[in-house]
């Protein structure tokens, strides 16, 4: 393992850096690629469009997914968005203005070189999609329309309705779906990765539970892609999907892949309220709603008023008051701040008073109700079949929940972990993002590592070196089938009196409560030390009932709630040493007398990346100084 | 709410199934039909019982990876949802619900309420994509596509792949599923090139596969979730029949 990290970042002009890196990559000869087999795990954006891609050059592809298609990853989820510098709109947008949006919506806490990167490959994700048939939306003159998101004053977004996540994997599958036919991808549906194997130091294949049988099975290759997504589930109630999980990364940051960055994490503005304790999960609404509906709160402490009856001069809308630019449209981590401020002050609103409103009474005056349904229709009806209201009629109700995680498995330029030959994409690395992600970014980030980056640095390492033939006979994979069998026998062994569910709740709970939107030494120390006893008692009195060679929902989130565990911790630990509020981590010992995050530039600009050190064990961090060489960090103002 | 509950329950892929009944008190309205099943299993697991297995995921109609048979309707009473999206304010407390999986030869059943959708799956691998490989393409920009092309292309782009429409068929026919495909790639420029070979190629797929004709019932329509219109069938007949000239 590294002990110093070494991100491959390309020198020379940052507008220079990519062409030039491209350049100087090593190419593997097209009658060569053939030799070549690499793994992708998960088939979200990410690794639809890597496996789609890697295929169509000649590599040999296994794709891995624990669903039953690949097209049901959660990327299909998306609403709003995917930006890209087009400048179609001619407002004045260029790739400098996105790579500057990003930096600075990211709080200085990413990459310059990688953004940049980002920015410039963007315009050929949306050319891309359109080829593929991806239905975007579109003027009457036939070209592509846009919308704005927040952190920007430009409109690049590019959008299908609402269902943008949508369009785009299933655009992903279906290259996907033309390699399958090709028989130049292998794909297995219903396979959990659970270990990692390395043979020479060298990541080599994965062993993973065949969820039909449960049967282990182990994959060989000369490559390994985890596009596995983020870990937002860790708080139990989040917008991922119920089955979004960090076992791989986690399995693989186990084997040696630092974590970077654990503690950033988005928690979205526009989420539907909790209701009931019975709660599953968490449902997002397009932050797209924030360019047409204004959010507000009465300015009366305590005023138990229907939303109709409240004057318009006492009601506070607060984001337009407080940044008069930007108004609705802050970034996320702004919005998501303000509302819990003003319920936490005691301005919260339906029955819990953990809510704000959106209310589009203002948009429905001037374009009418028709002109709102055409645009946000969608949203509108699942609002209405989730919480039986009509938002034509009356205000939304809506507050922040846990979206997406920043941070993710360390990379490097060329999106490989600290494990030679285990490449990390899309949501599961720790990204491009910084400490605050922008809307419609992750969508772009996720096609651009699969469509257009991994292609080529996946190319140059493995004409770097030489692969002596590793068959799935390989001691190594049976130590590492030994060892996931273990833990599956201990998880069946406790034969206790508490669920996986309720555990996994409890720790969300206790996540949410300490390590959230809002976070203080005191508690995240709190929060270090409940936090292993939780996990202690997890392992003696969690029960999971029938047998491991079965369909059985419960042995899979016994795995996962293992490792989430082991991640909150991390997490934790991560929050805690970082003195200083940045993006989405907020420590409220640090901020500025207006409330907003208060960056220590001098102590923290750098990527923390962490070594595990063993369950329990204090992990060891490792330093990536950042430099911003072209964006100069500032105070981000969105006055 | 207090629920009677009729479940499908079924051991593995070979093995005969049954209905067992359960009992479940305390239900919200406002709850999703998917967190009353929950419920349900968090009994059944603390009792050291075998929970029910269906599949979910994204819980907000769009991943399309649930699919209940719910008294006898695909996704339940509710228009235009998905089993998920469902609240259990469409139930009267007491209600008896039966609840079954896809029902469909093309879609045999794994366990419980789990049903083997890959069929739909290598229908799409059989054409229904455009051949294009990643770079190279022209700008975005390049080919104006009327707005309403682009807007009718949406309609039928929005199916989620869930196989409610198999499941309400009587002949248990993927032809929604299939049409919304070939509509969807059939209305737009980029689609023009493979056109007549993609509805060869995905028709003949769906008859391997083992899914029925369709006969006009228009039971898909009525319980597709995205509200997929039946007139996505009329342009793939129309398709087909051009294709074969």
């Amino acid at each position: 393992m590294p002990t110093t990290l070494n991100s491959q970042i390309p020198g020379g002009p940052i507008e220079k850096r990519w062409d030039d890196h491209r350049f100087s990559m090593k190419l593997v000869n097209p009658a060569n690629k053939r030799k070549y087999h690499v793994i992708v795990i998960g088939t979200g954006l990410a690794g639809s469009s890597a496996a789609a891609t890697l295929a169509e050059l000649g590599y040999r592809v296994t794709v891995l997914s624990f669903h039953e298609s690949p097209r049901r990853a959660h990327s299909i989820a998306a609403q709003g968005g995917i930006n890209a510098p087009k400048n179609y709109q001619n407002d004045g947008d260029s790739v400098w203005r996105l790579f500057y949006d990003t930096v600075k919506g990211g709080d200085y806490r990413a990459r310059e070189s990688n953004v940049y990167r980002l920015a410039q490959v963007s315009g050929s994700i949306i050319d891309q999609c359109v080829a593929q048939g991806v239905p975007f939306a579109r003027e009457y003159g036939g070209l592509l329309d846009n919308r704005s998101f927040g952190g920007a004053q430009v409109s690049r977004t590019f959008y299908a309705r609402g269902q943008t996540g949508q369009q785009l994997l299933l655009g992903a599958y279906q290259a996907l779906s033309k390699e399958i036919a090709k028989k130049r991808v292998t794909f297995y549906p219903r396979r959990e990765m659970l270990d990692l194997v390395l043979i020479d130091g060298r990541a080599r294949g994965v062993v993973a539970r065949n969820m039909v049988d449960g049967s282990l099975e182990s994959y060989t290759g000369d490559a390994v892609i985890l596009a596995t997504g983020g870990y937002g589930n860790v708080f139990y109630l989040s917008t991922n999907a119920k089955a979004s999980n960090a076992t791989a990364i986690w399995r693989a940051h186990k084997r040696g892949a630092f974590f970077g960055n654990p503690c950033y994490t988005q928690i979205h503005p526009t989420c539907i309220p909790v209701g009931s304790g019975f709660q599953s999960k968490l449902t997002l609404m397009s932050e797209s709603l924030r360019n047409d509906g204004r959010i507000w709160v009465p300015k009366k402490a305590g005023d138990a008023r229907a939303p109709g009856d409240i004057p318009e001069n006492e009601r506070d809308y607060y984001l337009e008051r407080l940044y008069p630019s930007f108004g609705n449209l802050v970034p996320r981590d702004v919005a998501s701040r303000r509302a819990k401020e003003m319920c936490d002050n005691g301005h919260g609103v339906g029955t819990t008073k953990l809510a704000v409103y959106l209310d589009f009474a203002d948009a429905i005056r001037r374009n009418g109700a028709d002109w709102v349904r055409e645009k946000y229709g969608n949203l509108f009806d699942m609002y209405h079949e989730i919480t039986g209201e009509n938002a034509y009629e009356v205000p939304m109700r809506i507050y922040p929940a846990v979206h997406y995680t920043m941070g993710g498995l360390w990379v490097d330029y060329n999106l490989m972990s600290t494990i030679p030959g285990m490449f990390v994409l899309g949501e599961a690395n720790f990204s491009d993002h910084g400490a605050n992600r922008l809307g419609a970014s992750a969508l772009m980030q996720g096609l651009a590592d699969g469509y257009f980056i991994i292609p080529y640095t996946i190319g140059n390492y493995l004409a770097s070196g030489t692969f002596t033939p590793a068959g799935t006979d390989h001691a190594a994979f049976r130590d590492a089938e030994k060892s996931v069998a273990g833990v599956t026998a201990r998880l069946l062994g406790a034969k206790g009196k508490k669920t996986v569910e309720e555990y996994h709740r409890e720790l969300g709970t206790l996540m949410w409560d300490n390590c959230g939107m809002a976070r203080t030494a005191e508690k995240l120390k709190k929060a270090l030390t409940e936090i292993p006893l939780l996990r202690e008692d997890f392992w003696k009195n969690v029960t999971v009932p029938g047998s491991s060679d079965d369909l059985n929902g419960e042995v899979e989130r016994a795995h996962r709630v293992a490792d989430y565990f082991e991640l909150a911790e991390l997490m934790v630990r991560d929050a805690l040493h970082r003195e200083e509020s940045a993006g989405g981590h907020f420590r409220e010992e640090y901020q500025t007398s207006e409330g907003e995050a208060k960056r220590d530039d001098e102590k923290f600009s750098y990527v923390a990346a962490w070594e595990f050190a063993g369950t329990g064990a204090e992990p060891v961090l490792h330093k990536e100084p950042l430099a911003f060489e072209y964006v100069k960090p500032s105070q981000r103002s969105y006055k | 709410m207090n629920f009677t509950l009729k479940i499908w329950r079924q051991p593995g892929r070979t093995s005969a199934g049954t209905f067992k009944q359960y009992t479940i008190d305390g239900v919200a309205a406002d709850m999703s039909f998917l967190e009353m099943l929950d419920g349900v299993n968090q009994k059944l697991v603390r009792g050291g019982e075998d929970a029910i297995a269906f599949d979910s995921d994204c819980r907000e109609g769009i991943c399309g990876s649930c699919g209940l048979f719910i008294n006898g309707r695909a996704h339940g009473p509710a228009r235009g949802v998905a089993t998920c999206e469902l609240r259990m304010r469409h139930f009267t407390d007491g209600e008896a619900i039966t609840v079954e999986p896809w029902r469909a030869k093309a879609f045999p059943v794994i366990k419980d309420l789990v049903v083997d959708r890959t069929g739909f799956d290598r229908i799409i691998q059989a054409g229904g994509y455009v051949s294009v490989n990643t770079g190279g393409v022209p700008d975005a920009n390049a080919i104006p596509v009327p707005k309403h092309s682009a807007e009718e292309a949406m309609d039928a782009a929005a199916c989620i792949g869930c196989g409610a429409c198999v499941a309400a068929c009587k002949n248990g026919s993927a032809s929604l599923f299939v049409a919304a495909k070939i509509s969807h790639l059939a209305l737009l420029p980029q689609g023009q090139a493979e056109r007549k070979d993609r509805v060869t190629k995905m028709v003949a797929a769906m008859d391997e596969e083992g899914f029925g004709g369709c006969s006009n019932t228009y039971a898909c329509e009525a319980e597709c979730p995205k509200l997929i219109p039946v007139t996505t069938i009329a342009r793939m007949n129309r398709e087909f029949l051009l294709a074969k000239k």
